[in-house]
């Protein structure tokens, strides 16, 4: 395990600048509750500007939609959007995965058919991973795509898709031929890109805790898929969907997700003081920094083509330890009475949000024992 | 890491370890002082690691020494080099020639005190050099001399400059004691973890047993969250010097601190009883991780610091504060 500072990208000081600039425009329409969710809301139009501006597919080619950014530069946007609470869920998944998967692996043809839409805000894209008896072990999952004349046809059942019934595509990891006999469950997996509006895909979304719709059932019922719908190698889906996770697990999504009850907490603090209320701010503000150093110490090794998938799970681990804190410090230092409204309404979204923190993108068991294998345990 | 602060850490990683494991933490314990040891790091120029070179010095940069600082945490080497180190930047930057030997920084409770030659003070912005007269000997619970001086009027004076200000002795402590937590946090995990796979219960290494493996596993991440605290904050000093670093520097003394608190408790929990003993190596840098908290201020300390100017800015300018500091 190692972190490297990297140096801060030339140019990044006015690209916050303009960030903020837009922020602060867009975001007087935000709700408390659209700031709690963050990157778990979901506002097509929103996404389409950031699109339109640039901050979409930032480090992909221009041939494909991208910008040729820097992915430190992309780092910058991504923290400038989350510390803002911004709805950023619709282009969220496609930027931070989807996209630069097809962009690695993926033909031209899906290189050129889907890249630009992405970039542009206009493709949404969800994560095809879960299923009823598929969580932790990942590997278990039964969805399988079969070998037909001119493609593969699908059957089977995904769970817990984040925007799955709002999303234009799924990548989608499933069984193309049968685990070998005593051999690695891992092989005969593969990854497709899937049109949801297929026929024989019905969604059915599921409520959340919250009352929000955010995740959903998606049932495939002989759905016909091209041949050119599979991404990367046959067969090599375990190896791709892994090496997705570096880039799932490590960026400011994992510790600033309760970042903007932080920000209104202060004011609220300085309006009503609470003795001692310091120490408790200072010891979140030294592990907010702690962290940022952090995540772009594995964005320096993400864009210098390393692969942190340790270090990555290292940061998710501190981060959800961090940011389902956060609120709960809050709680300790604050009546809600003496709160402004917005601040109570900001934390009682993000109670209900913080279970999800240590779940949804592997769980904390799951990263801890990724680092216990890495540190010789297993 | 660069070249030269690669082959350094190198050098100071062999010297130390040569040394002869926790024998030479014993000695001290016993009142002496490990003369081979210190001269050893003496020979290779590391008391005027911080000084530029055209003052004779080598010209580290600050991140480099607080790598060489975290190679003694490792260790828990029970020499003042890295005070030293401290105490001669200082002086030079306040334009006093640097006197040989051992640098005792402040004179209460001034680390291994009674085996220093010369103590430096400061008073605002004004530092003084002073022979070491006599010292009351003392100790923090990691054993190490902790000694009220006497010590006779001052032989040389200068003024800091303002990037390291009034405070400069404190916060560089803070960042030495910082950098060997990250040390000794990094050496309790690795104990720890050898431990795990070589205890036998119930037919097996204990860290085959999950509730181990996640607990180290914890560890991990508070070790990876110290060393980047560290870095950090060291690259802050060399990009603002130390006055303006007290930000940084403050992050990393209360990481540390919360660090070492959860780090000591879990690794006494996965070596149970045979880490409490007085003849097992752990307690060396358990105890040392508990005196480094308090020295240099402690995590609460500079929270309340950190937390009161955050609290003065203003929730809309705490983000960009923060990353208005990027080196
Ligand atoms: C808000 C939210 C959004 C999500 N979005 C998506 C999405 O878009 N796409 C998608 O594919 N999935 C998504 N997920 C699913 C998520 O990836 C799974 O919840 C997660 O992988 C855990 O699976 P599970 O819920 O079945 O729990 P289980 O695997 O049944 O685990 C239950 C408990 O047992 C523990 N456990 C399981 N195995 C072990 C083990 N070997 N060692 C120790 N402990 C273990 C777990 O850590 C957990 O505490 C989402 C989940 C949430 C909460």
């Amino acid at each position: 395990m190692r972190f490297d500072l990297p140096d801060t990208p030339p140019g990044a000081e006015a690209l916050r600048a303009e960030l903020r600039a837009f922020l602060a425009e867009a975001g007087r329409a935000w709700t408390p509750e659209i700031r709690a969710r963050s990157w778990m809301g979901f506002d097509r139009d929103f996404s389409r500007e950031v699109g339109a501006r640039g901050w979409i597919g930032m480090t992909w080619p221009k041939a494909y939609g991208g910008h040729e950014r820097s992915g430190l530069e992309r780092v910058v946007v991504l923290e400038e959007m989350l510390a803002a609470g911004a709805p950023v869920g619709a282009h969220w998944i496609g930027d931070r995965q989807s996209g630069p998967l097809i962009l690695r692996l993926g033909t031209e043809e899906q290189r050129r058919r889907i890249l630009p839409g992405i970039a542009r805000g206009e493709l949404a894209f969800c994560i095809g991973l879960s299923e009823p008896d598929a969580g932790s072990d990942l590997a278990n999952l039964r969805t399988k795509a079969e070998r037909v004349p001119g493609g593969w046809k699908l059957n089977g059942r995904k769970i817990w898709t984040t925007f799955a019934h709002k999303s234009d595509y799924m990548i989608a990891l499933v069984r193309t031929s049968p685990a070998p006999e005593g051999g690695s469950r891992h092989a005969g997996l593969s990854q497709f890109l899937v049109d949801l509006r297929l026929s024989g895909i019905s969604i059915r979304p599921i409520r959340d805790l919250a009352g929000a719709d955010s995740f959903n059932e998606v049932t495939f019922d002989d759905v016909m898929l091209k041949e050119d719908d599979l991404v990367g190698a046959e067969g090599a889906g375990w190896a791709q969907a892994t090496s997705e996770l570096a880039f799932e697990r490590s960026g400011p999504d994992r510790y600033l997700s309760s970042y903007p009850a932080l920000s209104l907490g202060l004011d609220a603090l300085a309006a009503n003081p609470v003795p001692g209320a310091e120490v408790t701010v200072g010891r979140m503000v030294a592990r907010l920094s702690a962290l940022r150093g952090m995540s772009l110490s594995v964005g320096g090794m993400l864009e210098r083509g390393e692969d942190p998938a340790v270090e990555a799970a290292l940061v998710k681990d501190v981060g959800n330890v961090f940011e389902q804190a956060l609120p709960e410090h809050l709680r300790g230092l604050l009546d809600p009475e003496d709160s402004p409204a917005e601040l109570r309404a900001l934390l009682a979204a993000l109670t209900q949000l913080t279970p999800t923190f240590s779940l949804r993108g592997g769980t904390r068991e799951i990263l801890r024992g990724i680092i216990a294998r890495d540190l010789g345990l297993r | 890491m660069n070249e030269l602060r690669g082959i350094l850490v190198e050098q100071v990683e062999r010297l130390v370890a040569d040394a002869g494991g926790v024998a030479p933490l014993r000695e001290v314990e016993a009142g002496g002082f490990p003369q081979a040891l210190w001269d050893g790091l003496s020979e290779q120029g590391l008391a005027l690691a911080l000084v530029p070179e055209e003052a004779g010095g080598v010209g580290l940069s600050w991140g480099d020494a607080a790598a060489l600082w975290q190679v003694l945490g490792q260790h828990g080497a029970p020499v003042p080099m890295a005070e030293t180190m401290l105490g001669a930047a200082l002086l030079s930057a306040a334009g006093v020639e640097v006197p040989d030997g051992v640098l005792a920084l402040g004179e209460k409770g001034a680390p291994f005190g009674r085996h220093a030659t010369n103590a430096v003070k400061l008073d605002g912005a004004r530092l003084t050099l002073h022979a070491v007269e006599g010292a009351t000997p003392g100790a923090n619970i990691g054993r190490e001399p902790r000694d009220d001086l006497t010590l006779a009027p001052r032989s040389a004076a200068g003024i800091l400059p303002n990037s390291h200000g009034p405070r400069a002795l404190r916060l560089g402590l803070a960042l030495i004691r910082a950098a060997q937590i990250a040390g000794a946090m990094e050496r309790i995990l690795a104990l720890a973890v050898d431990w795990a796979n070589t205890r036998k219960q119930f037919g097996r290494p204990i860290g085959k047993f999950q509730a181990v493996q996640q607990q180290l596993a914890a560890m991990a991440g508070e070790v990876a969250a110290v060393q980047v605290a560290v870095s950090n904050a060291a690259r802050a000093v060399d990009a603002r010097g130390l006055a303006e670093a007290a930000f940084e520097i403050g992050c990393a003394k209360v990481v540390a601190g919360e660090a070492a608190t959860f780090g000591a408790a879990t690794a006494h929990q996965v070596f149970a009883a045979i880490g409490i003993t007085e003849d097992h190596e752990l307690h060396h840098f358990t105890r040392r991780l508990w005196a480094w908290r308090e020295e240099g201020g402690t995590d609460r300390a500079w929270a309340a610091e950190i937390g009161k100017l955050a609290l003065a800015r203003g929730g809309a300018n705490l983000w960009p504060d923060l990353t208005a500091r990027d080196a």
